[in-house]
């Protein structure tokens, strides 16, 4: 199909389901009835429209439920209508994989039952509140009745196996490493991963419910903690939705500006993580080379930039700081200085047995599987996914730029490695390319207060992938709705399926090389 | 293999030396941590660090404090698997309330005697979450707090710094 999927579509719809069609700041709503919502997604799914996003909203005696579709780069957003007194409608999740966690979450947050839903068990619902209890109904107080301590979470009914030799390795929530908490239940004969199993939902902060009444400013910091090592990500994609409900534009220098920002912060990450793959199989070496070039490049952020990890640089509007000439220079010669480097480092890790032998074939993740959990990022690029939202549904500045995007079909540990050293490269290409361009003039554009109810989708790509901040304004320039969709969301369940005849010592890096956001799924 | 040992041979020790401290403020952090480990510690404190519910910032900072830079482990600070092994506990997050018994676990896992770090300003204080009907807020809502390190996230200095501040309390 191409860009005019959409026409297409509708005209296959028109005999089955009706199409209320509507336009919100760059946003486009299709209306439908909720009886319709999963023989929508069955011809959807016919089509090869990818499945993107999944939220709700809870408006005086009724629900929104939204459902964000793609296909060709082309979005759009299913909604549907229901009543509170019968919060109830058809699942996606059987149809399309990837919903089934989103779904799970709605129906904790909101009550909401989705009719003929897989999995019936609860999501990020733990013990913190009870059952029939719905943290995101506007009647729920934003302080709960939590109790003094909130109990384990301890009878989550886990899938079970049996069989001689089966044994199970409970981990978590607490790891042994400097990781986020999560838990992940194993089901092992000898060394062989029989089954996994994760459970997520621990670091759940609230993060929708908080940013409910902020003012734009507010949300754009909240949104740059959904994940810290995606802060410029989030920051970006939750700031795009404001300023297109607000319908602003900001100047072409903050957009050259964040483009800066967002390439670093995927350099940055790319660096700690492929040093710590290596790490992971116990090559060292590689691990404090690494180590030593993100350090640097952290270094580079805090003096260009005022900040390591480049919080709060992205405003609404546009962008807190500013570069000069000089500042942009030593940027170019830290990049000549990074690439010559990789340029010694990479050919001495290609060539090591060692490597090779820990990351060829290992957590193969194939291309049907990935397509089907509509995986997303350099762990969908490297099993075959070729998108990106820079290229595919581009936006200031990559409007103004080529876009390299590496993409492989081999799914194992290697392709992600290389695609995520390939990303590097490209990404340094873009620094020069944005600061080429950049020309003087402002950095953000003056903050209009939007209309009461003025609702948009920012996308943008994050270092992991295709973030999407669904925000809706309520009056007096305050937050009524923001639902940010970390790629994680989609990810982690990919990893469920690569550790599959993987060996346990080999879960770590088969994890490390999803690098799931622990905080961004659980929000 | 050859490259491997060119590559180390030409990175060389870039970790900021112990004899001319003279102006570099990590080295002088450093020495003097050591003194105060050697003399309280016999040389080494061990740390296990627990996210009790941050955005994973404060993670990459103190993940920081074992690069080649800062290295601590020359300091005799090192970072253990089970709080079963540790001295000190280096809490960063608000609180979830999902994760509230697993640090109360946790605390009670560690050995006599024992400290509390909180990392963060979501730790410090409860930062951008506060108490909500998800997240208890600051680490002290929930074990006792010995010495705080604030900052979104605090820079891998600032956390040495605030390391030397428990060492000397």
């Amino acid at each position: 199909m191409n860009a005019c999927w959409t026409i297409e579509f509708l005209n296959r719809l028109s005999t089955d389901i009706t199409v209320a069609q509507s336009e919100a700041a760059s946003t486009t709503i299709w209306q439908i009835e909720s009886r319709h919502w999963q023989r929508f997604a069955e011809l959807a799914s016919q089509c090869q429209v990818r499945w993107v996003a999944g939220w709700a909203e809870h408006l005086d005696a009724r629900f929104l439920v939204n459902a964000c579709f793609e296909n060709a780069g082309v979005y759009i957003v299913l909604r549907t209508a229901i009543s509170c007194a019968t919060p109830e409608l058809p699942s996606q999740a059987t149809v399309y994989p990837a919903a089934n966690r989103s779904e799970r979450h709605t129906q904790d947050m909101f009550g909401i039952h989705f009719i003929g839903h897989p999995d019936k068990r609860r999501w990020t619902r733990h013990q913190a509140w009870d059952k029939h209890s719905y943290p995101l109904r506007k009647d729920f107080p934003v302080h709960g009745k939590p109790q003094d301590i909130t109990p384990p979470d301890m009878d989550y009914p886990f899938i079970k196996s049996h069989g001689a030799g089966v044994y199970e390795i409970p981990v978590g929530p607490v790891h042994a490493g400097i990781i986020e908490p999560g838990h992940f239940r194993f089901q092992a004969v000898g060394e062989l991963i029989l089954n996994l199993e994760e459970r997520l939902g621990y670091v759940h902060k609230g993060i929708e419910k908080i940013a409910e009444g902020r003012a734009p400013e507010a949300l754009a910091r909240l949104a740059g903690r959904v994940s810290g090592d995606t802060t410029v990500g989030h920051c970006w994609a939750a700031c795009r939705a404001m300023e297109q409900a607000a319908g602003i534009e900001i100047p072409v220098r903050a957009s050259l500006l964040r483009g800066i920002l967002a390439e670093r912060e995927r350099i940055a990450n790319h660096l700690g993580d492929i040093g710590a793959l290596c790490n992971d199989v116990a090559f060292v070496f590689a691990q404090m080379q690494f180590t030593r070039l993100r350090e640097g490049w952290l270094r580079g952020n805090a003096s260009y930039f005022g900040h390591r990890l480049l919080m709060d640089r992205i405003i609404p509007g546009g962008v807190a700081c500013d570069v000069s000439d000089s500042a942009c220079s030593l940027i170019k010669q830290e990049i000549v200085q990074l690439r010559a480097e990789l340029s010694e480092l990479v050919p001495a890790l290609d060539l090591n047995s060692s490597l090779e032998d820990r990351f060829y074939t290992a957590g193969l993740l194939s291309t049907e599987i990935a397509a089907a959990f509509g995986t997303l990022g350099y762990v969908g690029r490297a099993s075959g996914q070729n998108f990106d939202v820079r290229r595919d549904a581009a936006y200031p500045p990559y409007t103004q730029v080529r876009v390299r995007v590496p993409v492989e079909a081999q799914g194992d540990i290697a392709s992600r490695f290389w695609v995520r050293y390939k990303e590097i490269n490209a990404s340094l290409h873009l620094i020069e390319d944005f600061i080429d361009l950049l020309a003087a003039g402002d950095i953000r554009a003056e903050w209009q207060t939007p209309q009461a109810d003025s609702e948009s989708l920012g996308i943008v790509e994050g270092w992991r992938g295709e973030i999407t901040a669904y925000i809706r304004f309520g009056s007096d320039n305050k937050i009524a709705r923001y639902y940010p969709r970390d790629p994680s969301i989609l990810n982690w369940p990919a990893l469920e399926k690569l550790v599959l005849n993987n060996i346990v010592p080999d879960f770590p890096v088969c994890n490390k090389s999803l690098n799931g956001s622990y905080s961004g799924n659980d929000l | 293999m050859l490259r491997l040992f060119s590559k180390i041979l030409k990175t060389g020790v870039i970790t900021e030396r112990c004899k001319t401290p003279k102006n570099d403020e990590l080295e002088q952090l450093g020495i003097e941590i050591k003194r105060r480990i050697d003399k309280k510690f016999s040389g080494s404190i061990a740390i296990r660090e627990v996210d009790a519910g941050s955005c994973n910032g404060c993670e990459l900072e103190i993940h920081a404090l074992n690069n080649p830079y800062y290295d601590i482990e020359r300091f005799g600070i090192h970072f253990v698997a089970s709080p079963r092994h540790a001295d000190v506990l280096l809490v960063t997050g608000p609180v979830s309330r999902h994760m509230q018994t697993a640090l109360l676990r946790t605390y009670e896992a560690t050995p006599n005697p024992k400290w509390v770090v909180a990392v963060g300003d979501c730790a410090v204080c409860g930062g951008e979450f506060g108490v909500s009907y998800a997240s208890c807020g600051a680490v002290s809502n929930v074990i006792p707090v010995d010495v705080t390190i604030p900052g979104c996230p605090p820079t891998p200095l600032a956390l040495m710094k605030g390391l030397l501040g428990l060492i000397k309390a």
